[in-house]
């Protein structure tokens, strides 16, 4: 199935990525090619069998299991801070929002 | 190759031959030699290294006795973060950036008297199979420099293989720890999905991820495993069961030990010559007294789908966090918020992440999620219905580790569904979320290692090692 370059354009704007025209050319091609590999899933009936779902994989001893609801230091707002590219004042900085 | 193993070095320490500091002022001046060209280490940690081993030297003789890894200069995989240390996913986003704490897999091993010796690279945020997609460059095969090391672990394995260490840590998402350690002739395991704590390894796919150790012998894993096993509070999906002694279980006795054979993974698609010394592994396991039974796994042909369905979904959400407001990269300039997410994001990532946050996003948005998301996930159901009716014939499955011996480097970069289809045997373990290993099996005629898979049952690590054990050639 051929991916169009409105649809490209599309998903990239969906997944925060800001594309050049080459690689809107390269990606369409490329997706079309991968897409049309894994259309092969359609070959099988599946309508019977339930989707897997998230647990920890075979471990059947634990269902759901809760912690006690105590308090534990966390990172902390100076630490979390330190890896931003730019903060101020306690807050992370970012370009203007509203009005923009 | 000269690599010392774990037990190699504790002897010599034990009979004071050699002391942390010396070896560890070798492994370095190994490393300034070699590095130049294998770029296995993306960042070496020379000082603060000396300083841990010198400060171990005087009581070493009697620390091995309490500590498993005492003394023992180890690197890690630059996904697994590092306090203060830079930690960067092979990403030009994560350039810079040392994280605020440091991962659990990893903490355990310096508790237990491991020497951090540096970071090893990788395909950027752990997405390829040759360690070529690293924004700092390839690394390359110390068997031959003209081939890959296979990946993305690859700096993990190169380290071990090129004897910087004689143990490393990586992360399994498809493949990413059983593939290199095939390609650089080591012993590399993926635990069951659960058995190690994923706190502080940088998430590609969450379902998927799994950290585990390269070493020269299974003994040696076995020991690292025992190390980094265990419950993880911060780890929400670690296994709250006991840790077995994985180095008592390594006796050797294959009496009873039933290993099945699936005919599908020895079918079209497969290199004579791996067909040929994986059979030959097997044929190791029957003269120590296993049996051998054919089994099936009748959805192979499907798994690249799955995976490339499933990895690429799950880390198309797990990068969004890389947006240039908590941490790394920030594109400067941009003149609102939503600017400066995709240009940071269009500056940090490489290609393959792109394309794969692509197709994740793609097979998750509106009007396909059920066609490809929600059907990949009921083909995940069956795979693992598969494997749960073949544990009922046998205790173990052998498969190739990689369908191909070591290619060389840019020979699939062209086309990434060729370089995906690699991947056969080895994601599907990631999709079911069982332990796996890669065994050395003999050498190629272009003097190339080859590798066999032995597949065990869910938190049965100590009996996979010990039919591992059996399967090594020497």
């Amino acid at each position: 199935m051929p991916i169009t370059r409105a649809e490209v354009e599309k998903i990239a704007l969906l997944a925060n990525l800001e594309l050049t025209p080459a690689e809107k050319e390269s990606f369409s091609a490329e997706l079309a090619d991968i897409v049309d590999y894994i259309d092969q899933l359609n070959e099988l009936d599946t309508t019977a069998i339930e989707p897997w779902r998230q647990r920890s994989a075979g471990d059947v001893t634990r269902s759901s299991a809760t912690r006690p609801d105590l308090v534990h230091p966390g990172l902390g707002q100076i630490r979390a801070l330190e890896s931003s590219p730019e903060q101020e004042d306690g807050h992370f900085t970012v370009p203007r929002v509203i009005g923009s | 190759m000269n690599r010392l193993t774990i037990d190699d070095i504790h002897r010599l320490y034990a009979t004071g031959e050699t002391r942390p500091s010396q070896v560890c002022r070798e492994a370095l001046a190994l490393i300034a030699r070699r590095n130049g060209s294998l770029n296995a280490l993306l960042t070496v940690l020379d000082e603060s290294a000396t300083a841990a081993a010198e400060a171990m030297d005087a009581e070493i003789g009697r620390t091995i006795a309490d500590k498993p890894l005492a003394g023992i200069p180890v690197v890690v995989k630059d996904n697994l973060c590092t306090e203060g240390i830079r930690t960067t996913c092979g990403s030009r986003i994560l350039g810079d950036y040392r994280p605020p704490y440091t991962a659990t897999a990893v903490k355990k091993l310096v508790d237990a008297g491991a020497i951090i010796l540096g970071k090893a690279n990788l395909d950027e945020f752990a997405m390829g199979g040759s360690t070529e997609n690293s924004a700092f460059g390839p690394t390359r095969n110390p068997w031959n420099e003209e081939y890959v090391p296979g990946g993305s672990s690859g700096g993990s394995a190169v380290a071990v293989a090129a004897g910087y260490v004689p143990a490393s840590l990586g992360s399994d998402t498809g493949g990413s720890i059983r593939q290199p350690a095939s390609f650089c002739g080591l012993v590399g395991l993926k635990p069951t999905y659960g058995r190690v704590s994923r706190y502080g390894l940088v998430a590609f796919a969450s379902s998927l991820d799994q950290i585990g150790p390269f070493t020269n012998n299974v003994r040696d894993a076995a020991r690292l495993l025992g190390v980094i096993a265990g419950h993880d509070p911060l780890d929400s999906t670690s296994a709250n069961l006991p840790v077995d002694d994985y180095l008592g279980a390594l006796t050797g006795d294959l009496r009873g030990v039933r290993v099945g054979v699936p005919s599908e993974c020895f079918a079209d698609g497969l290199d004579p010559e791996v067909r040929t010394r994986v059979e030959e592994g097997i044929h190791r396991l029957k003269a120590r007294g296993a049996t051998v039974v054919d089994i099936h796994l009748p959805n192979m042909k499907y798994v690249v789908a799955v995976y490339y369905i499933i990895a690429t979904a799950e880390a198309s959400s797990n990068l969004a966090r890389f947006d240039g407001v908590r941490y790394g990269l920030r594109a400067a300039d941009a003149r609102s918020l939503s600017e400066m997410y995709r240009q940071t994001r269009d500056l940090g990532f490489g290609p393959e992440v792109k394309r794969r946050i692509m197709l994740g996003t793609y097979v998750l948005s509106s009007g396909y999620y059920d066609a490809y998301y929600e059907k990949a996930q009921r083909v995940r159901a069956l795979l693992v219905q598969d494997f749960a009716r073949a544990f009922e014939q046998c205790d173990v499955i052998a498969t190739p580790t990689a369908p191909t011996p070591p290619f060389r480097l840019g020979e699939k970069t062209a086309g990434p569904l060729a370089m995906y289809l690699g991947d056969i045997y080895t994601v599907t373990i990631n999709l079911t979320g069982l332990p796996a290993i890669n065994v050395p099996s003999g050498i190629s005629s272009h003097g190339l290692p080859i590798g066999m898979q032995l597949i065990g049952n869910y938190f049965d690590e100590a009996r996979l090692l010990n039919i591992a054990s059996a399967a090594e050639s020497s």
